[in-house]
């Protein structure tokens, strides 16, 4: 499962990170050695065991079906890059 | 593209999935308290939570879980003690978290199955593998803002149940039908609005097909967003024919995403994205799993409605009607209730209360677009008319004139009928005697009629009858008119 | 001042706040001065919030003059972590993608201090993203351990160490995902505590690893972390792992005598690889102990070896999904120049995101990308739990674990900025809580021979943080060296 350049490339892409050639062969060398730290994990016998998601055995909570939220649109697109009539603008998606 | 000639259509199988989009008809979001009414100004509704603001967490809320167990129990699915919501990542604008929770490996319901009339194979079990929660995404608005694509997020969040078939349907009739079906059935149990234009309800659609016999399933692609009937019927037998043709033409079907453009009649694929699909589905950390109790899914089933499947069986075996009409007084739950309403109220005239309101009240509700539960005349009125036919106070032909009356709001409570055919003068007259005086007068004033008849002019008869009925302002019993006339003509 | 030193602890500053030997401006100003002092030194604040705090400590005297009880900790000055949402004021997590951010809200440890009556000053450097050990990875610049500057005072809540290590405040918040707060507590030299996962909400933090991120604090004393947590746990129910339990003063125990404690020594924890120095200090701590009438017991973690790796995995694969909402689409940095959305996404991330938060992002796509999720994350779920069943038998045998909280003291800013997996193996000890979920707190015992702060780590079963500070303030009550003071940061 050795990870590639390639692979840099591949999962930066997924992350929506640019990344340019040189940048990827040095995050390349990290990641290797990152992984191979990683990689001790693969000698655990692990059959039958139950994965483990989250610290506490509890179940998820249910909040009641009501309308609690008031509109604050002002103030959330106050930090926002763009914004016009009330809408996030963004490059045109094209679909 | 050219339409196929049938022989060849004949020689290929169809086979179709669907995956149903049923928007659940909660007032908060499914993980904010955040409104989910539909038109709102851009981005009013949309809270912190369903703009992903940094910090912010989800909360499931209990309304959407209880329309899922709904769901499950009326399709007679497995409702999970336990599911798990996952994270589904990936990026666009509409999409604020930069996931979706939904539920992938451990849905909240599993199995069941929807009952469909299919057009050629009679009755059709279509098999539900699974239905899951999630939420929905915001919207992109593509009106020209200098170049740029407007997000408006108060959808982002809505509850979504997406109910997925097995590729169980061979036709576009079949998934229009079961679409339909399921359609009437989200209504019914009250977990879904059935909005299509607002987008309540729609429809991918997994479309592929095979050699006549083959039992290999073909290549399929997947066509988005059908949110209307006809669009899912036009977009599969589009989708159909390319398909063979393709094939025909030597060439292979690309399994892929494609969407359908109603105006020009043809599916198209979407713009190839820039990455192979790669979800990276994790169970999400912030939301532990979701455990439902037996006692609620018993409370829950205890409060579920007859399902119109068992209705329907019950109108053809109960009030001996007819299939079809069983069908249609089923097609929504307000429908029925409002005939087994009047039914009852008229003293169990099921035939007669069916034909009203298959007939007079859903054409007067069609012709003024109006719903059932708006209806100007309600199930009681509808009823005392009814009974008003039954015990011969009135004629068929004056029960419409009655109606069209209680239509316009002549007269009030379930007692209107009477307070009409009164106010109106309405009341059939059997009296034999009087009878008799108007029939006599009818003979008397029209002597060249008389001699017709009585020349062998069958017409002639029918002729004196409208006499006698306008006479009587059409409120003589005919049954009656006709006896006595018979008689004084000798 | 009227005599009541500016630097005292929270309960001193409490106490005397309440008896009206010392306003509540007196203070701030007092420590609004030595903030702005030690700031182009040490570089332990983002935001200094002057006016604000002023604001809220006249506010805070008025209430302690009026003749009802007033909030426990009415008029005490804090700092929190910018990774913690504060209504009105910049939440940065020391990124640029949030250097122009205003939070709309507060956390809700936020506002529970908030409503304890206490100060707000500013918000407090730390590494990106609450990814790192050593607080250099800030986009606002490495924070300096007040002992030496030439070294760092841990991470990622280095700059709430170091402020509270430098008396620049007596109390401060940090979160703690691999060891955030007691691995800085013990480079600094101060009390960190980490309590049991779901005892405070984590609404209101800017989410790094959802199911190990858990928020705790920075103070001199145990008891001053108990009325902290005091004023900070308790059920939400906005966060969905929040645990509805009864409420509980965290203090209530603080006095009891230790006698029977049985302290637990991992084999792990004590074996090659730890700095002679520290090993030194752990071992004089735990005679401490003895002599105070607990016993020592040997025990076993085995897997605990793991817990670098299989955080490694797990934090990185929710960071990556965490960390994805900043698109610069609703808030955040969003590129100049792009030439489309996909474009826009990849420039605004690559611009916004320091390094180490990239690197991490790509490890964790890496492990949930298709055809790697069984071997990476399903694997790394699975040894989580192998690790927590350690715990989980050990706790039969004792009631606290004991060791090093890092295996060795500060290092040097710069020493280890190249080698990300020796900066990941400062958190070798103390990544095992936040798998499990169960509390820890680091306090100091002692010194290097270069005067660098030692760190012991006191760790328990789940919801025992009571126990924990008791055993912590017993151990307090008899040593100083939570008590000294950098040169230079005297009152």
């Amino acid at each position: 499962m050795a990870l590639t350049v390639a692979d840099v490339h591949r999962i930066a892409q997924l992350a929506r990170i640019e990344i340019d050639a040189a940048a990827a062969a040095q995050v390349h060398g990290k990641l290797l050695a990152i992984f191979a730290m990683i990689n001790e994990l693969q000698a655990v016998d692990t059959r039958g065991i139950v994965p483990m998601a989250h610290a506490q055995d509890v179940m998820l909570p249910l909040r009641d079906d009501a309308v609690t939220e008031i509109d604050q649109h002002a103030l959330y697109q106050s930090v926002a890059p763009a914004v016009e009539d009330g809408l996030y603008l963004v490059p045109r998606v094209v679909e | 593209m050219s339409t196929s000639n049938p022989a060849t259509v004949n020689r290929w199988e169809t086979v179709i999935g669907l995956e149903t989009h049923v928007q659940l008809s909660t007032a908060a979001k499914i993980f904010s308290g955040a409104s989910t009414a539909f038109g709102a100004a851009p981005n009013t509704q949309a809270s912190a939570v369903d703009i992903a603001l940094p910090g912010v967490l989800p909360v499931l809320n209990r309304g959407a879980v209880e329309r899922a167990i709904r769901f499950g129990l009326a399709v007679g699915g497995n409702i999970n003690r336990r599911s798990v919501f996952a994270r589904k990542n990936y990026f666009y604008p509409d999409l604020p978290k930069g996931y979706q929770i939904s539920q992938y490996e451990f849905p909240v319901v599993t199995g069941g199955e929807v009952g469909v009339a299919s057009p050629t194979r009679g009755d059709l079990r279509v098999h539900l593998p699974r239905a899951h929660l999630e939420e929905v995404a915001g919207m992109s608005l593509h009106e020209d803002f200098h170049g740029m694509t407007g997000i408006d997020l108060n959808r982002a969040g809505t509850p979504l149940l997406e109910i997925v078939t097995e590729p169980d349907l061979r036709s576009s009739d079949e998934a229009v039908a079961y679409a339909r079906t399921l359609h009437g059935l989200v209504r019914w149990i009250g977990i879904c609005d059935g909005n299509m234009q607002e987008g309540s309800f729609r429809c991918d659609a997994n479309v592929s097909v095979r050699r006549t016999g083959s039992d290999v399933l073909g290549t399929r692609c997947e066509i988005k967003n059908l949110n209307s009937f006809r669009f899912m019927q036009e977009a599969i037998d589009f989708e159909v024919r390319r398909q063979i043709e393709l094939i025909e033409d030597g060439g292979t079907v690309v399994q892929e995403t494609r969407l359908y453009d109603p105006d020009r009649h043809e599916t198209r694929s979407m713009r190839s994205k820039e990455d192979a699909q790669d979800y990276r589905y994790f169970p999400d950390p912030d939301l532990p799993p979701l455990v439902i109790g037996e006692d609620w899914i018993e409370r829950v089933r205890s409060e579920l409605p007859e399902l119109p499947e068992a209705m329907r069986a019950r109108f053809v075996r109960d009030h001996a009607l007819p299939a079809a009409d069983a069908a249609t007084l089923t097609a929504s739950r307000e429908l029925a209730a409002y005939f087994e309403s009047a039914a009852s109220a008229a003293g169990g005239e099921a035939k007669i209360a069916a034909n009203w309101t298959l007939g007079e009240v859903s054409a007067a509700l069609n012709r003024n677009d109006i719903d059932i539960a708006r209806s100007p005349v309600s199930a009681p009125q509808l009823a005392g008319l009814l009974k008003r036919i039954a015990d011969g106070t009135i004629s068929g032909k004056i029960a419409k004139e009655v109606f069209d009356a209680m239509w316009a709001g002549e007269a009030d409570g379930d007692a209107a009928a009477d307070t009409i055919i009164d106010r109106r003068g309405l009341r059939q007259i059997s009296d034999q005697g009087a009878i008799e005086r108007i029939v006599a007068d009818a003979i008397a004033a029209n002597p060249a009629i008389v001699a017709e008849y009585k020349a062998g002019k069958e017409k002639a008869f029918n002729s004196l009858i409208g006499r006698v009925m306008a006479a009587s302002k059409g409120r003589a019993n005919p049954a009656q008119v006709n006896a006595i006339l018979k008689q004084l003509l000798g | 001042m009227t005599g009541v030193a500016s630097t005292g602890t929270v309960a001193e500053l409490a106490a005397a706040l309440r008896a009206r030997k010392l306003s509540s401006v007196e203070l701030t100003t007092a420590l609004l001065a030595r903030i702005e002092q030690a700031q182009s030194t040490l570089n332990t604040f983002v935001t200094i919030d002057a006016e604000g705090a002023l604001e809220q400590a006249r506010a805070a005297d008025a209430v302690l003059t009026r003749p009802d009880e007033p909030p426990p900790l009415a008029g005490v000055p804090i700092a929190h972590k910018d990774v913690i949402m504060t209504a009105g004021l910049p939440t940065t997590c020391s990124s640029r993608m949030l250097a122009n951010f205003i939070a709309p809200y507060d956390a809700h440890v936020a506002g529970g201090l908030r409503t304890a009556g206490t100060v707000l000053v500013g918000k407090t450097n730390m590494d990106e993203f609450a990814m790192g050990s050593s607080n250099e990875t800030s986009w606002f610049g490495p924070v300096r351990n007040p002992w030496n500057r030439d070294f760092v005072p841990g991470g990622s809540s280095g700059g709430s160490a170091a402020a509270v290590a430098a008396r620049l405040v007596p109390a401060a918040t940090g979160t703690d995902t691999g060891g955030s707060i007691r691995q800085p507590a013990s480079l600094s030299g101060v009390c960190g505590l980490k309590p049991t996962y779901g005892v405070c909400s984590r609404y209101g933090l800017v989410a790094f690893a959802s199911s190990l991120d858990t928020p705790g604090m920075f103070a001199r004393t145990a008891e001053d972390c108990g009325l902290l947590l005091n004023a900070m746990a308790g059920h939400d129910a906005r966060d969905s792992t929040s645990l509805d339990r009864p409420r509980e003063d965290y203090t209530r125990d603080l006095e009891l005598p230790l006698e029977g404690l049985r302290i637990g020594m991992p084999a792990e924890y004590f074996g090659d690889g730890i700095d002679a120095d520290v090993a030194a200090a752990v071992d004089q701590a735990l005679a401490q102990f003895r002599k105070q009438g607990a016993t020592t017991v040997p025990i076993v973690l085995p897997n605990v070896r793991l817990s670098v790796p299989v955080y490694y995995v797990i934090a990185s694969a929710e960071a990556s999904s965490n960390l994805s909402r900043f698109d610069g689409v609703r808030y955040g940095h969003r590129a100049k120049d792009y030439t489309d959305l996909a474009d826009m996404y990849s420039k605004s991330r690559a611009e916004g995101f320091g390094a180490e938060v990239k690197r991490r992002i790509l490890i964790g796509t890496y492990v949930l990308s298709h055809g790697y999720y069984d071997a990476y994350y399903l694997k790394a779920q699975q040894v989580r739990r192998l690790i927590a069943d350690d715990f989980a038998r050990a706790y039969q045998q004792c009631d606290v674990i004991m060791g090093p909280t890092a295996p060795a003291p500060a290092f040097r800013i710069g020493d280890k900025t190249d080698d990300p997996v020796q900066m990941y193996l400062n958190d070798i000890f103390t990544i095992a809580g936040n798998l499990t979920g169960a509390p820890g707190i680091s306090i100091p015992c002692g010194f290097d021979r270069r005067g660098l702060p030692i760190g012991l780590q006191i760790q328990a079963n789940y919801f025992a943080e009571a126990r924990l500070l008791n055993v912590a303030h017993r151990y307090q009550l008899d040593t100083d060296w939570h008590a000294r003071v950098p040169g230079g940061f005297a009152p």
